[in-house]
């Protein structure tokens, strides 16, 4: 599968965009919350799952995708919501809890939704699975052009809905890709020591679909297995399930002091980013250090708009905790 | 209505009618879950819709509540209707999250621009020795988490107008119906919720209890099975000079706080039948809502005959012991 210049530069400014808009939510994430951390407290409350080292992962599938595809996403959502073209500037006021967010607060950062671009998550591990079955369900019966993506961590593999969602999925030829993101961690527990195999791609053959295993989080190659599983599902070939060794370089989430991390592992990790691996890929195929940097001049622009729209808007009346509950709005006391 | 034909049909008959006819006016709703192709579902509520709609609307699935009660939620918020089917409401341990975290929150999750129009239909109730776990009714485990409809209904005009509404309605709908009230002979049915049922599709409007009996000396709340007990007891009651009144509340989500208020106003006296576990349930909720509203309504206090929070024991005698009957709530008005 060849890639377009193009697509590599897209892959590239939104890699970059996803990071940037990390690297700034986790500053604004730390206000109000020192010297002591309380999560309660600060513009961005809550938890904070943030995915800088996981980029490859989100534009080397989603570049493959339409708005019309369906993707259902984790508790580590922003990557994937930006590589799959979610309005940036509701979802970072969703953060942020504001009355212009992508549901008016309610739902934060675990819960984003929007369905312009079919992109909905769940803090649940692998509960996105049955979801995405459903939706690529929809299409087949309707006879709608579209494909489901349903990425999960590899934590997430040992969970019940992850067997039942493949075999489902495989028993009716469901357009639907399974995505694992290795980050090889589940908070502080190994993947060895939770997952009897040591790669889950083998587990596909369970279920006679193809299974795939992406190794070194590399963004080129994760494009070209993710572009034939899902040519092959949109083509009406079904199911595959995609392994993608990948890392994260922040903690589980914010407030992780990581002390099950062995010795080392985090600065050699640093010295892996995609990011600036990619950026060396780039020149060396040409693109020159001018047009990178207008990229990154671009996506500044958009995570300080972004910013700056969820600090100007307005928090929601607290009593509208009370509306949207069942479709029509209501509440039902 | 004039032409409308009117049948005896059994709660089973009026679902899957009512099943039927949405399918037929509306290619966006489809059936799937454990057996109900070609057995027509274990309780007979899918009975005949396979050789009418085939195998890719009426969808046998594997025994894998996650997965498929989760694609009825996806497939719900891409644009479908499902109608899935859980089979026993006991079953819903393995597959809760589905249910409570993404059924009933996505709505409210996306502030309102994800609708999940699915129904979820479930069978409740025991009575016929098969223990504890294939014959709770949970309807208080269900109605207590925010953001999906709950209705049980009591017979089959109730069943085939509800089970209409909860397809049309476009927030997801748990729709529970009692083993013992499907007309399923091997269950030991109970033979008043055969009732006159008309052909014509209709609606009866999810939220809306309904007094089926009216009296004046003692208000009797229950749902379900609960409701043919208390029409007993009012029998019985009736024979000693007191006229009870019999409310089916038909919908727990939303609860119609109104009539059951109404109807004490008039009667001062308020049983709750309730064949769920007593503590932390209907009969608490309904007794709460008249309580809060006005205490005063109140001139004695109120009873509850719900099932005892034990599992539900498999001896037949054990089992009777501890279900709720027309004795019991008889007893109860005279307790008062």
């Amino acid at each position: 599968m060849l890639i377009s210049r193009e697509t590599k530069l897209w892959m590239y400014k939104t890699m970059l965009l996803s990071r940037r808009f990390e690297e700034t939510i986790e500053q604004i994430y730390l206000e109000g919350k020192t010297p002591a951390f309380n999560m309660a407290n600060g513009p961005i409350p809550g938890e904070m799952h943030l995915s800088n080292g996981q980029e490859p992962v989100a534009v080397g599938v989603c570049a493959h995708l339409n708005a019309e595809d369906i993707v259902t996403a984790t508790h580590r959502p922003h990557h994937q919501a930006i590589a799959k073209g979610v309005d940036l500037k509701r979802m970072t006021a969703e953060i942020f809890g504001k009355q212009t967010g992508l549901s008016g607060g309610r739902g934060g950062h675990m819960h984003i939704f929007d369905t312009n671009v079919n992109f909905g998550c769940s803090g649940i591990i692998a509960q996105g699975m049955g979801p995405a079955c459903g939706a690529a369900l929809s299409r087949k019966m309707q006879n709608k052009p579209g494909v489901a993506v349903s990425f999960i961590g590899e934590g997430a593999v040992n969970q019940g809905a992850f067997h039942e969602s493949l075999n489902l999925a495989a028993l009716w030829c469901l357009p639907v890709v399974f995505v694992v993101e290795d980050n090889a961690w589940g908070i502080s527990v190994s993947k060895q020591d939770s997952t009897a195999v040591a790669r889950n791609d083998v587990r596909a053959a369970a279920y006679d679909m193809p299974g795939h295993f992406v190794e070194n989080n590399d963004p080129l190659v994760i494009y070209k297995v993710a572009g034939d599983a899902i040519d092959r599902a949109r083509s009406g070939g079904g199911p595959s399930l995609i392994e993608i060794e990948t890392f994260r370089l922040a903690g589980h989430f914010m407030g992780d002091a990581e002390a099950y991390r062995p010795d080392g592992e985090k600065a050699f990790l640093e010295s892996k980013d995609p990011i600036p691996a990619f950026r060396k890929i780039l020149l060396a195929e040409g693109t020159t250090d001018v047009a990178l940097d207008h990229l990154k001049d671009q996506v500044e622009e958009q995570v300080s708009a972004a910013i700056a729209f969820a600090r100007e808007s307005a928090y929601a009346p607290a009593e509208d905790a009370l509306t949207q509950v069942f479709a029509q709005g209501e509440y039902h006391e | 209505m004039s032409n409308t034909k009117i049948r005896r049909l059994t709660i089973a008959r009026a679902m899957a009618e009512a099943i039927q006819q949405e399918m037929q006016s509306d290619p966006r709703v489809f059936v799937m879950g454990e057996d109900i192709g070609a057995l027509g579902g274990v309780f007979g509520n899918t009975r005949g819709l396979l050789e009418e709609f085939g195998r890719e609307r009426i969808r046998d699935t594997p025994i894998s509540e996650t997965a498929f009660i989760g694609a009825g939620v996806g497939a719900a918020q891409d644009g479908m209707r499902p109608v899935v089917e859980l089979m026993f409401v006991d079953f819903f341990g393995v597959c809760f999250d589905a249910i409570y975290n993404n059924m009933a929150k996505n709505n409210y999750f996306s502030g309102g621009n994800v609708k999940v129009p699915m129904v979820l239909m479930t069978s409740t109730g025991g009575g016929y020795s098969d223990a504890g776990q294939h014959s709770q009714c949970l309807y208080a485990t269900f109605a207590h988490l925010p953001g999906m409809k709950v209705v049980s209904p009591s017979n089959a005009y109730d069943a085939k107008g509800m089970m209409i509404a909860a397809i049309r309605d476009d927030s997801p709908v748990v729709f529970m119906y009692h083993k013992g009230l499907q007309g399923m002979g091997w269950l030991g049915t109970e033979a008043a919720a055969t009732v006159d049922t008309p052909e014509q599709p209709y609606q009866v409007e999810l939220g809306k209890a309904k007094i089926v009996r009216e009296g004046s000396d003692v208000t009797i709340v229950g749902l379900a099975m609960g409701v043919h007990n208390a029409l007993k007891a009012a029998d019985k009651l009736a024979e000693e000079g007191v006229n009870a009144e019999v409310v089916d509340l038909r919908s727990l989500v939303p609860l119609d706080r109104e009539t059951v208020i109404s109807s004490v106003k008039k009667t001062g006296r308020l049983i709750v039948v309730d064949e769920d576990y007593q503590s932390y349930g209907v009969s608490g909720e309904v007794i709460t809502s008249v309580v809060e509203h006005d205490y005063s309504l109140l001139r004695s206090g109120p009873k509850r005959v719900a099932y005892p929070d034990v599992p539900i024991p498999f001896a037949r005698h054990m089992e009777q012991f501890c279900l709720p009957n027309a004795d019991k709530i008889v007893a109860a008005f005279h307790a008062m």
